[in-house]
């Protein structure tokens, strides 16, 4: 029982965040937003670690010009727009939508519609409406019926 | 025309197929810069204290096609491309100015004496105010100037005589005959 109680929390355990204290800004309200903010923006030296988990020096940098934004005022759009303005959409984890990100934001989705109407139209055509409905049976065939139930049948 | 239809599958799969293949080919640590063919970002660089070169600002970048190499006395790649700097500074070809990056002064004074100094002027960026704004992820990166002040080129990692010969040179060259 300890053992998966110690595995649960294992589960639990958040990703530590490499804020450090000194980093941080007074103001818990703009710190909030500068964390909000920090794992948006993908650490370009440890790629796919966004800059409030890397310890890497350039994340470092980028957190600290976070916070230089939005203490001078920058909403968080603006903190965006203002460092992919010097790195680029790379830096940002989630890609924008735009016209030419269409294909990757919307692509599975028309791949899936094509799919689903391909199998629609197949499962249609296999349908079994052409398959000829059974003759009635002869009156032969009928005498014969009774007398099998009449009798139970052949044991 | 059904028979067409039979094959779309396959097809649509293998183009899939090649263009991820394609992507696996591309080195993920290459970053496409946001500033190309954007002016240089406004700045103005203290000297490196110990260092007989004057500071760098962004005025000194508009006057011809120029490289700025982003360089630390901490990086390995820097002293990789040192030699290949040194050669060029010596024979003239193209003006080299240098962002000293997230280094202490002393560092970069006693690296630079004790290598050579192959930079008309260098910016000291201990803070790394400058390189930020030029997109800057890691040393060494190399900028290709035109004469205008506008970034046209990034190279990022060390330069090899490859890359000097075939990227460029090439493009300093064609950069000179632009009006």
């Amino acid at each position: 029982m300890r053992y998966v109680l110690a595995l649960l929390a294992c589960l639990f355990a958040g990703p530590a965040a490499a804020v450090l204290p000194h980093e941080m800004l007074a103001d818990p309200a703009l710190e909030a937003r500068a964390r909000a903010l920090g794992q948006e923006l993908r650490c370009l030296v440890c790629q796919n670690q966004p800059i409030d988990d890397s310890n890497a020096p350039l994340a470092a940098d980028l957190r600290r010009l976070v916070r230089e934004r939005i203490l001078a005022g920058d909403g968080d759009t603006a903190v965006l727009a203002y460092i992919t303005q010097r790195y680029g959409d790379y830096v940002l984890l989630k890609p924008p939508v735009r016209v030419d990100t269409y294909l990757l934001w919307y692509g599975p989705f028309a791949i899936l519609a094509f799919a689903a109407a391909g199998a629609f139209v197949y499962l249609r055509r296999r349908r079994p409406e052409a398959r000829p409905a059974a003759a009635p049976l002869t009156a032969d065939e009928e005498k014969r019926l009774a007398a099998l139930l009449d009798d139970g049948g052949p044991r | 025309m059904k028979r067409a239809l039979f094959f779309l599958p396959l097809v649509l799969f293998a183009v899939l197929a090649l263009y991820l293949g394609f992507g696996l080919t591309r080195d993920p640590q290459h970053v496409p810069s946001a500033l190309i063919d954007r002016p240089v970002p406004a700045f103005d660089l203290p000297a490196v204290a110990g260092v007989e070169r004057p500071g760098l600002s962004s005025a000194m970048l508009a006057r011809e096609v120029s490289l700025v190499n982003v360089f630390a006395s901490w990086c390995p790649p820097c002293r990789i491309e040192h030699p290949i700097l040194m050669r060029m500074s010596r024979e003239g070809d193209v003006p080299i100015y240098g962002i000293n990056y997230k280094d202490k002064a002393p560092d970069a004074a006693r690296w630079l004496a004790e290598l050579g100094n192959p930079y008309r002027a260098i910016g000291w960026d201990f803070e790394n105010r400058v390189a930020v704004d030029w997109g800057v992820y890691g040393a060494p990166e190399t900028f290709v100037v035109d004469r205008h002040g506008k970034i046209r080129h990034r190279h990022v990692g060390a330069i090899t005589p490859d890359v000097l010969d075939r990227t460029l040179m090439p493009l300093v060259k064609r950069l000179r005959s632009e009006p």
